[in-house]
Order: structure tokens, then C-alpha cells, then sequence
């Protein structure tokens, strides 16, 4: 019955049945299965380091504000696969759009020195013209051609890693670097007051930027007519069509919005003024594939993205003092890793229950 | 007197409501004993704790006289408690022999011994006249032929209590008859079986005795033979029902809908699934089209839709052609559309009550303005048509659309398409599924939607319903019009023969 529903990516049942416990439960049978990885490396300071997990990012307000730093872009990357998975796309490709987004921003960022105190804006809305741009073309694909969005979007992940590292040498290249030239102090965002509350991080308004995007996409999402036709194609597109909504348009569009919700990311990062440069590297953008854990905790609800991204960064922050103590920082990742499976577990646990209740339960 | 099983004052409770309120079964060796009641009775709550999915609160039950406690469905089968689904449960892409063995398999040093199995297999079918051929890919039979595998599966586990779940629904009035058929061997044979269905006609001609639920409760349990339909429906609905359509004369007037030649070709086969047909239907005329399913009937309403654009041929919707119209287009343009898959195309089951209720809406300006929808407008919008057509939900307008039970989803459809006033109302099988109150209901719907000077198209592979309902009669026969008739020139035989592709009248 189903058939035709599923894109690419077997769609967990992220209706609002779920609940954020199940998530809950997952961070902590996540961080558990974390320590026993501590007491297997070393047990002797492992209770230590994983105090430093749970408490790393609350040592000063500079840890904090660099938990905000670390979270904006993944808050963004996890939007954008939230997005698309409301209409049933699997945006895997948020990374290439991440990357195109900030080197539309780093172009306007070094260039357009002209534009004055509105360079950032100019500069954060090409990154957002650029990922929405990046991430149409597997759109296109996919509604009018068949092509899986989940391959396209894989393809369009290194082609635009290799667009952007040839684009950036063609245009804001630093040859002692290796890397792009520094963005114009105008091109900043501005701190909007964090780097006081913050001082010595690099917290920046970025955050506050992707808490408003969060708050504009829920309401886009959950008031509007245009979510309202999102959300139905993404549920079930036959009776969608059936209803005379263009679903080819409609995914078309959540293409649009999740590339542009990526770029945006890319061009937070890279505005931050942190010293954040380009580099001409083979390497894709890890932030476009956190976005998916980030998606997947937040339930693919916007608010819940936005809280999943904090966390996230708030443990990565925790992981990087964890090598006092002799850890690695990647047990962090896999604690994260851990943390999205029993996520996706107890969803689908859930789901199941679910279904078995009602199908005892039915007529 | 002897009782093969016994479910006796059984109780069970679910948050907020008694699915079964002091229910009380009784079996006899040999019999058919069907379980009559509408939608939401209690009759799956019922069976559920016969397979021991659900413990009742009380009450027990007693098995060939001895007092059992079923645990789960694995045990009930082995107490030799069968039950083919309404929804069958087979491998699509494996043969018929290897379905019913799935999951009894006899190996010997880890490989699949057939050959016993086999010849298991067609002793039964022998038996019992259940013709199947062992080797046929299930995704490539009929689902009649289906059926008979489901059958199979519980004859090969030696199952003697055989529970049939609304088997009829899916079945044409042939394969309807073959069902009887097997049914009353099975049960000459020693089998007993328990009958679920709110079929009146199909309990009176198979069944012995019948046991009716009403809201949980026990109605009663009566000898078929003492019982008239009428009084059987009446336990059931706990009124009386009027099982004829009430309708009155009424003459055509202006055509609503014309299709001139109108063709939609197949994607896998040279033959057109409908081929060169032309049709009209009038304002204030409910036009029935009859056939046996799959002879193009889908193909013809989706054409008409716009959901699959038609090949040839022109569509016209009050004088306007629409052929390449957009869907939406047709939509507030008068045409409304009661699909035949209500959980494919009817409902976006994920969404809730109101939200689906305006799915052809949500667009107009009193439901959004700027794009911002009016959550008020709509949610008093759902609330006026849940009343007007008799909805029943856990929770009015917010609850969603998966949970509620099929009946009611086919009136929230129901009720949405009705209510929005159309010209030209397309009805696919519109009771399919429903209880005799609900059909009842939704005839009147029609009916009145018709008096209001509507043009009315249903398909309708019930021919009692077509010969009910219809002013006008259209047979399709392999994607063409074999017949146009008035329902008093025709005998529902004279249908039958015209479904079959055997009898050619006059097309329109």
C-alpha cells in the first residue's frame, strides 16, 4: 500500500505519538553504553571521563558559548534533513549544500566589501541561494525524472566539494594557505550581545538566527497551507495527488527549502568570525552528515532539531576534554552513534507497538 | 448438548470503553455460527481473545468442555484454531505449496521435504474442493484462489475451529458462491467454524445459528432458520433498518458528465484497459456501472478524475471539456470523488479528523487567508459535517485518521465529498466494508444528493446494491460498455451473464 511512499530512506513514524521521551531514553542508554566503552578502554579513568562528557560543556561560560558556536551549524544541517523528511525525501546530500552555502557566503564575504553594514546579510542570503540551488538539482531529479534523491544527493555531496574547492581557488584563493581568504570584518555576524555573556567563545548571533529559522519552519511547517500541502505528500502522496496537490512541486520545493536551511548553515559557520576558512581539501563537510543524527534525535521536528543540535554540541564539547583524561574525542562519536540507534529503536519499537495494539484492538 | 468451544461471559476492557460487555459464544461440532455485528461491536475484540492476544478481564473459555487458557495465537493453533484474515497473510512470490507449509516445514538434515507435503496438499484440496494448483506463484492468482490457500494452511495444520474473517469482502458474487460451497463441506466434514461478517444474505444461506453483538454486548444467539434478514439486522442495528433503497421517481435532467470515446491504454499489455468509451451522466440520475473488478472500472474513474490523464477521447464536465485539466481543476469545478482505496487515496490516515475532512479545501479563503490556515474555520468546519454524517471518534476532530475504524473513515470520505456540494459525485464501491446501518446511510446520501439534482456515477461490484441504486444501468466488460439497461428491464442474471463477457447489449 505503501509502496510509492517510501523515498530512499525507510520513514520512521516521527508523528507527534512519539514523544520526546523515546529520545530521552535513547541519550541515556546511549551514554551508558559510552561508559562501559570508557571502563573497556580504561577503567581506571573512566568514571573521570565520563564526567567530563556529562560536565565538559558546563566547566565556563566560554565552554557554553562555544557550545552554541558548535551547535548553530548542525542545528542547521539537522533542520534541513528534518525538512526534507517530512515530505518523505532523504536530503543526505545537506553536506554538498553546506558547503556550496558557505562558499556563497565567503564569496560575498571577501568581494562584497562595497555593501557596507549589510555585507553579512547579503553575504548569509547567497549561502542560502546557494544550498537551496545545490540541493534543486536532485529535486528536479526526482520529481521529474525518478531518479532516487537518496543517490543524486550522494553524487551532488562530491560534486560539490570539488565545485567549491575549484570555485575557491578561482576566485578567493590564499596560495600560502591553501585555503580561502579571510572574510571582510563587515561580513561577521554580528555577536548580538553573546560574546559579553560569553566572553572568550565564539558564540556569535549565529545561534540566534537558527532559533528563529527554527521557530519561522515550524510555523511554515504547522500553520500554513503550503506545510499543510507538504506534510500530506509526505504522508501519502496518492491521496495528495488525488486532492489536486502538485506533489512534484511539492517536493521540488522541500528541496528548495531544505538546501537553503543547509547553506544557511554553511554560511553561519563560515561568518562566525572565528577563523573558519575554506580549505582546499578532498574531504566532504562532517556537518552535513551529523545533521542526520541531529534530525533523527530531533524527531524531524524543528524544535526538537534544535535541542538535539545543542546537545549534540554540547557533547562534543565534553568529548574534546575528554583527552585529558586519555580518551580519544571519537568515543564520543560513537556514544552519538549509540545515542541515534536507540533513538531509531525505541521509534520503531514504538511503531511496532503501536501497530499491534491497533491491530488487536481494531474493528 | 455438546459445544466444541465455549467462550462464556467474557469481559474486556480497553481505557474508556467495554469492547466486550459479558459476551457469551457457543460452538457446536459441525456447525457454522456466524458472528454478526456492525463495525465496532466487539467481534475482532472478541476472536482477539479466543487467539489469547488479549487477556479478558473475565470470564473463560472451554475447549472441547475442558477449561483452557490461550496464551497466544501460537497456542490457539495448536489447540486447532485456525483463521483465515480478511487481509490474507501470504508470500507474494512464493508458490502456493510453499505458503501453506511456511512455518510447519518437515526437513530432513536441514532440506525442504515436498513431496509428502505435496501430496498432503492435494488430498485436501480433493477433500474439501478446493481447487488449487500447488506450484502457481501467489502474487499470480486470483483472490479467490487466495482464499482457498488460506484455507489450505489451516486444513494442513490439522485445524478443526476455523474462524472466517469477513471473507466475502474481497470476493466476486462467483467466487462468493464457490466460498459457500467449500464452507458447507467443510462443515459436513466435521469442521466448525465461526462466521464473521454483517453480510445478512450471505449468514442467512450459510450459517446454522448466529450470534449477534451490539456495542460489546451479547444480543443473542438465534437458529438461523427462526430468523428473518430483517430481524437479524434489526438485532444488529437495534432498530429497525429499511434494507431497500427508498427512492423516488425522478427524471433526468441536463448531462453533468459526457465521455466521448475515451481510452486509457495499459502499461503492460496491448489491450486498453478502457477502450473507446463513451458515457453520460445526467443531473439528478444516479448511473451504476457493474462488473466484475479489474475490467477497467479504476482506470475509467481515474481517468475521469484526472488522477492518470486519459490516452483518448474526450471528458466534459457540464459542457466543459476537461480532459487535460488539472486535478485540482476538476475538483473545484464541481466533479467529487469517493475513491475506492480509501486508506491509498481517501485519507492521509497520519493526518487528523479535521485536516482530512478538508483535504479538497484547505485551499479556499475560508480556511486560509495569506497562506496562514484558520485553524478555528476548519476544526468548526469538521465539526458541522462529524455531526451532520454521524462520525464516531475518540476525539472529534483531532483524532487521527489511522486510528479510527473503517467504517467511520469511509464516512468521514463520505462526508467531505457530499458535503462540499458537488455536481457530479464518483463513487467508488461506497459501502464496501460498511454495516447494513452505515450502507443504509450512505444510500441516503446518494439518494439525496441525487433528489438535489446531482449526477451521481458509482461503481459497484455488488449487484444487489447496483439493482437498488441505480436509475440506469452501465455494464463494463474489459474496458468497453457492453450494456446500458434500467434496473426493471433487467434480472440481477441477465447482469450476471452480461458481467461474464457472454450476453452484448446496446452501449449508449
Amino acid at each position: 500500500m505503501n509502496k510509492g511512499k517510501w523515498r530512499g530512506f525507510p520513514k520512521l513514524n516521527v508523528s507527534k505519538a512519539a514523544g520526546p521521551l523515546s529520545s530521552i531514553g535513547a541519550i541515556i542508554v546511549g551514554l551508558l553504553v559510552g561508559l562501559i566503552i570508557l571502563l573497556f578502554a580504561n577503567s581506571s579513568k573512566a568514571f573521570e571521563g565520563f564526567g567530563m562528557i556529562l560536565g565538559g560543556g558546563l566547566q565556563s561560560s566560554k565552554d557554553l558559548g562555544n557550545v552554541l558556536y558548535y551547535a548553530t551549524p548542525i542545528i542547521m544541517t539537522g533542520m534541513s534533513v528534518a525538512f526534507a523528511f517530512r515530505t518523505s525525501l532523504f536530503n543526505i546530500g545537506a553536506s554538498g549544500q553546506f558547503m556550496m552555502g558557505a562558499y556563497g557566503a565567503v564569496l560575498v564575504g571577501v568581494l562584497g566589501t562595497g555593501l557596507g553594514p549589510f555585507q553579512w546579510i547579503v553575504a548569509l542570503l547567497a549561502a542560502m541561494v546557494f544550498g537551496a540551488l545545490w540541493a534543486l538539482l536532485p529535486g528536479l531529479l526526482q520529481a521529474y525524472r525518478n531518479v532516487n534523491i537518496v543517490i543524486s544527493c550522494i553524487m551532488t555531496n562530491y560534486i560539490g566539494m570539488y565545485l567549491v574547492n575549484w570555485l575557491v581557488k578561482g576566485t578567493v584563493y590564499n596560495q600560502m594557505t591553501n585555503r580561502s581568504i579571510a572574510v571582510a570584518e563587515t561580513a561577521n555576524i554580528p555577536k548580538m550581545g553573546l560574546n559579553e555573556i560569553f566572553p572568550g567563545s565564539s558564540a556569535n548571533g549565529g545561534i540566534i538566527i537558527a532559533i528563529i529559522i527554527a521557530i519561522v519552519i515550524y510555523i511554515l511547517l504547522n500553520k500554513t497551507t503550503f506545510g499543510y500541502e507538504l506534510r500530506a505528500c509526505g504522508f501519502n502522496r496518492y491521496a495528495s495527488r488525488y486532492a489536486g496537490i502538485n506533489e512534484k512541486r511539492a517536493i521540488v520545493m522541500s528541496m528548495l527549502i531544505s538546501g537553503a536551511l543547509a547553506g544557511i548553515g554553511g554560511g553561519l559557520l563560515y561568518l562566525a568570525g572565528s577563523g573558519k576558512y575554506i580549505a582546499v581539501e578532498d574531504v566532504l563537510a562532517v556537518e552535513g552528515f551529523t545533521g542526520i543524527s541531529v534530525a533523527l534525535l530531533g524527531m524531524s521536528h524543528p524544535i526538537g532539531t534544535l535541542f538535539a543540535g545543542l546537545f549534540i554540541a554540547y557533547m562534543t564539547i565534553g568529548g574534546s576534554y575528554m583527552q585529558l583524561a586519555g580518551f580519544v574525542p571519537e568515543i564520543i562519536d560513537i556514544i552519538t552513534a549509540v545515542i541515534i540507534y536507540f533513538a531509531a529503536f525505541a521509534l520503531i519499537l514504538r511503531s511496532v507497538l503501536k501497530r499491534i495494539r491497533t491491530r488487536k484492538g481494531g474493528d | 448438548m455438546d459445544y466444541i468451544i465455549e467462550m462464556l461471559n467474557i469481559v474486556k476492557e480497553f481505557p474508556g470503553i467495554r469492547a466486550n460487555d459479558d459476551v457469551t459464544l457457543q460452538v457446536k461440532k459441525g456447525e457454522i455460527h456466524a458472528l454478526l455485528g456492525e463495525n465496532g461491536a466487539g467481534k475482532s475484540t472478541l476472536m482477539s481473545v479466543l487467539f489469547g492476544m488479549y487477556k479478558p478481564e473475565s470470564g473463560s473459555i472451554r475447549l472441547r468442555g475442558e477449561e483452557v487458557s490461550i496464551s497466544g495465537p501460537k497456542m490457539a493453533n495448536s489447540l486447532g484454531i485456525g483463521m483465515v484474515h480478511q487481509h490474507f497473510m501470504l508470500v507474494h512470490n512464493f508458490t502456493v505449496l510453499q505458503n501453506i507449509i511456511l512455518g510447519v516445514e518437515t526437513t530432513q538434515n536441514g532440506f525442504l521435504q515436498y513431496d509428502e507435503a505435496r501430496k498432503k496438499v492435494i488430498a485436501l484440496s480433493e477433500q474439501y474442493g478446493l481447487k488449487v494448483d500447488p506450484d502457481a506463484l501467489i502474487s499470480d492468482i486470483t483472490v479467490g484462489m487466495q482464499q482457498r490457500v488460506e484455507i489450505l494452511k489451516m486444513l494442513y495444520r490439522d485445524n478443526d475451529i476455523l474462524i472466517f474473517d469477513e471473507p466475502t469482502a474481497v470476493l466476486t458474487p462467483q467466487e462468493i458462491e464457490e466460498l459457500i460451497a467449500i464452507m458447507k463441506s467443510l462443515a459436513a466434514e466435521g469442521k466448525s467454524i465461526i462466521f464473521i461478517s454483517h453480510k445478512l444474505e450471505e449468514i442467512k444461506r450459510v450459517a446454522d445459528r448466529c450470534t449477534v453483538l451490539r456495542l460489546g454486548k451479547c444480543v443473542g444467539t438465534v437458529n438461523i432458520s427462526d430468523v428473518t434478514v430483517e430481524e437479524m439486522s434489526e438485532m444488529m442495528v437495534g432498530r429497525k433498518v429499511i434494507l431497500e433503497v427508498e427512492k423516488q421517481k425522478r427524471e433526468p435532467g441536463e448531462p453533468v458528465l459526457e465521455i466521448n470515446n475515451l481510452t486509457v491504454k495499459s502499461e503492460n499489455s496491448t489491450k486498453n484497459k478502457v477502450h473507446d468509451l463513451s458515457l453520460k451522466v445526467n443531473e439528478g440520475e444516479i448511473v451504476c456501472i457493474a462488473g466484475v473488478d479489474g475490467n477497467g472500472q479504476s482506470e475509467l474513474i481515474y481517468a475521469i478524475t484526472g488522477i492518470t490523464p486519459a490516452d483518448d477521447g474526450t471528458i466534459r464536465l457540464k459542457g466543459e471539456d476537461v480532459t487535460s485539466r488539472s486535478i485540482r481543476y476538476r475538483n473545484t469545478h464541481g466533479m467529487s470523488h469517493i475513491p475506492e482505496d480509501r486508506h491509498k487515496y481517501g485519507l492521509v490516515l497520519d493526518y487528523n479528523l479535521a485536516d482530512n475532512l478538508v483535504l479538497m479545501e484547505y485551499f479556499e479563503p475560508r480556511f486560509q487567508s495569506k497562506g496562514f490556515r484558520k485553524r478555528e474555520e476548519v476544526e468548526k468546519y469538521a465539526e458541522s459535517l462529524i455531526e451532520r454524517f454521524d462520525i464516531r471518534s475518540s476525539e472529534g476532530v483531532d483524532t487521527i485518521a489511522r486510528s479510527m475504524s473503517g467504517g467511520n473513515q469511509q464516512k468521514a470520505i463520505a462526508a467531505r465529498e457530499i458535503g462540499r456540494n458537488p455536481d457530479l459525485l464518483l463513487a467508488v464501491q461506497p459501502t464496501r466494508g460498511l454495516d447494513v446501518g452505515a450502507i443504509e446511510y450512505m444510500h441516503k446520501q446518494i439518494v439525496s444528493a441525487r433528489d438535489n439534482g446531482k449526477a451521481v456515477l458509482v461503481v459497484s461490484f455488488e449487484l444487489s446494491e447496483v439493482m437498488q441504486l441505480a436509475d440506469r444501468i452501465l455494464v463494463m466488460y474489459e474496458g468497453e460498455i457492453v450494456a446500458n439497461v434500467k434496473p426493471a428491464d433487467v434480472t440481477e442474471k441477465e447482469l450476471g451473464l452480461y458481467m461474464a463477457g457472454s450476453k452484448r447489449g446496446e452501449a449508449v
